[in-house]
């Protein structure tokens, strides 16, 4: 007689065992990153203390958190809007660039004024992230062209294309040559409060989420995008028509990271510059992987990584850490979670074998 | 000039080859790898870290190979063991080496070593037009020329290749004959992603000798595009990687030409030129039997009904 485990299959468990084993699995995942602070010569305890009274001890600290949040948000959504339908949009990092070109095109050579400038800046910039999505979704939806590989390669295209504009015909005639556009006039700026950089994009990034869940779960187009997602075969034979769905979300998706560039120019930014984004667009697709299909989630999880990112920015500042160690973490956080998936979708049984069985 | 420019050509294009190389043989497996990105950095630092401590250019095409493998092993483990989903799992591990090497590389930021040296072949080298491009170069890149012949004979001429592919094909049917799936597939992914690695080393150690954050650039992405152009047969993949390196070859040129084109334009040229090919082989693939696995993407659960 031998002791050995067997995997089975089980149901998904309670709602809150799931949500307990995906806070496990976070958790985990920051002890292991622990260890990778630890071998930089980091001490994880201090580091993860001053994560949390950078992010959350003072009113600024939890003003920089939202800011941080709101582009998380609006692009979260946007990545989770198609994976509801089974679509891998990889590239929000690409369409809040094509938005934020967009919003600045009309921020600096529209002449507009208050009452229009923000709204014209704002559809320029969704139709823009649209518009460069919907390239991923033409070639999906006629000819099955991978959407995974075609947006991530229109990220580094679409952050060349505003680099060109910045070092070239957008460039600040009087910017000493620095690769920036010219400061946004005051009516292309959202409305700031409490003296801190918070800014109005946060009000719009909740606004997305009710729409995003109204849209999913009020309209039949929402029911389509569900049903073709789970099972895009019988979602055929009920007579939907999943090409034009998938090109569609594709582009409703870009649409909406494309309000990230806008945000991020109008509210925060105030200009076109290079490293408009330190990558929200890959932490977005974390966030609606770890949100699963709720744009409640989207808010309550992107909040989470706001604290992550503000705390990192600081411990950038005192321990000299690269800006992209955060990747490390979400990747690390990433592969928890699947593990954790695991836990959820099996379960470990030991069992007692006879020697000859 | 034109033998230049096909010197160049090779030159931009091996670690691609390397990397789109190790992608065949994890799609052949069955399994989508989208961490080769993150497998090169990881390949690069650890390849330079190595050579740069140890003085030896071999030991750090190990410790490339070995690093990359390791790492590998997580995307096999959750997606092989775990069967987790491929996709984020692969994305992970993009995000995951971007982040470590970043980390770790800050120690040999600005080193430098001497890297791989040209070595012309007796004989081969003396070659007319081709002879200067493909065999006056370094071992690294020869070495490339033979992986490509050593994978072609696995997949076809060795049972243990016609076990992968029978694995990546259609995993339910290599069980019943015996075959232990898990085991072929854990081990393409880790060897598969060493060679990746081996590729990233080649941007450290023979293109620009030196350690760079990022300096992968997206090549990680164009090797997972052009495994589809490639249709997973490693001779292609020689193909579509001297293509991608003959774009990147050029666009250097006309920079260097002082054409008015923005460098940003120029630079985009690759990126686009890999979506222009992805799109023509889908569609040529449709037209035709395709080559892909059968079961490309799927976790393999032996007690799922089929």
């Amino acid at each position: 007689m031998s002791l050995a485990f067997r995997v089975e299959k089980r149901d998904q468990g309670s709602a809150l065992f799931r949500s307990l084993t995906i806070i496990a699995s976070v958790l985990v995942a920051l002890f292991v990153a622990g260890f990778l602070l630890l071998a930089a010569g980091v001490n994880p305890a201090t580091a993860y203390l001053e994560i949390l009274r950078e992010a959350l001890g003072s009113t600024y600290g939890i003003s920089e958190t939202l800011v941080k949040a709101t582009p998380l948000i609006i692009t979260g959504l946007a990545v989770s809007v198609a994976f509801r339908m089974q679509i891998w949009n990889i590239g929000a990092e690409g369409q809040i660039y094509m938005g934020a070109c967009g919003a600045t095109g009309v921020a600096l050579f529209s002449g507009l004024d208050a009452p229009l400038m923000l709204p014209a800046m704002f559809a320029a910039a969704f139709f823009a992230g649209g518009l460069w999505a919907s390239v991923a979704g033409l070639l999906r939806a006629r000819w099955q062209v991978n959407e995974v590989i075609v947006t991530l390669l229109m990220n580094y295209i679409a952050i060349l294309l505003a680099d060109y504009l910045i070092y070239g015909p957008w460039k600040n005639p009087d910017g000493y040559n620095f690769p920036l556009t010219a400061q946004f006039v005051d009516a292309a700026r959202l409305t700031e409060y409490f003296n801190t950089r918070l800014h109005s994009g946060f009000f719009i990034a909740l606004f997305c989420a009710l729409a995003v869940y109204l849209l999913m779960e009020r309209t039949i187009w929402g029911y389509q995008i569900k049903a073709i997602g789970s099972n895009p075969a019988a979602a055929r034979y009920a007579g939907m028509k999943t090409g034009l769905a998938i090109f569609l979300v594709l582009a409703l998706s870009g649409a909406i990271a494309g309000i990230a560039g806008f945000s991020e120019v109008a509210g925060l930014q105030h200009r076109l510059q290079h490293g408009l984004s330190p990558g929200y667009g890959y932490t977005a697709i974390i966030i609606a992987w770890l949100a699963r299909r709720s744009a409640l989630g989207v808010i309550i999880v992107s909040l989470l990584m706001g604290i992550l990112l503000v705390g990192g920015d600081s411990l950038q500042l005192s321990w000299q850490l690269p800006v992209a160690f955060a990747y490390a973490f979400q990747g690390l956080i990433l592969f928890f979670l699947l593990a954790g998936d695991f836990f959820i979708n099996f379960r470990l049984r030991w069992v007692k074998e006879d020697a000859d069985a | 000039m034109l033998e230049i420019l096909l010197d160049a050509t090779v030159r931009a294009g091996t670690p691609i080859l390397f990397a789109t190389l190790g992608a065949i043989i994890n799609e052949r497996a069955g399994i989508i790898n989208l961490g080769i990105e993150g497998l090169m950095l990881i390949g690069a630092l650890s390849g330079f870290a190595a050579t740069f401590t140890s003085g030896s250019l071999l030991l750090g095409v190990v410790a490339a190979f070995v690093a990359a493998f390791i790492a590998g092993s997580i995307h096999a483990f959750i997606t092989v063991q775990l069967r987790g989903n491929q996709i984020v799992s692969g994305l992970a591990l993009t995000m995951f080496g971007i982040g470590v090497t970043a980390l770790f590389g800050r120690s040999v930021v600005g080193q430098t070593i001497d890297g791989f040296e040209r070595h012309a072949l007796p004989l081969l080298s003396k070659l007319p037009f081709v002879g200067k491009a493909f065999f006056n170069q370094n071992w690294l890149i020869y070495f490339s020329f033979l992986l490509v012949g050593l994978i072609w004979f696995f997949f076809y001429h060795t049972r243990w290749g016609l076990n992968l592919r029978t694995v990546g094909e259609n995993p339910a049917a290599a069980d019943a004959c015996g075959i232990a799936v898990n085991r072929y597939r854990f081990l393409a992914v880790a060897c598969g992603s060493g060679i990746v690695g081996i590729g990233g080393a080649y941007l450290s150690l023979a293109s620009t000798p030196m350690w760079i954050e990022n300096m992968t650039a997206g090549r990680g992405w164009i090797a997972v595009a052009l495994v589809i152009f490639a249709s997973w047969s490693s001779v292609r993949a020689l193909f579509g990687a001297y293509l991608f390196g003959g774009i990147t070859a050029m666009q250097l040129r006309f920079q260097a030409m002082g054409t008015t084109v923005s460098a940003h334009v120029l630079q985009m040229l690759p990126y686009v030129f890999t979506i222009v090919v992805l799109v023509i082989s889908t569609i040529r693939q449709q037209k035709g039997a395709s080559q892909q696995p059968g079961n490309l993407g799927l976790p393999y659960d032996r007690e799922d009904r089929k």
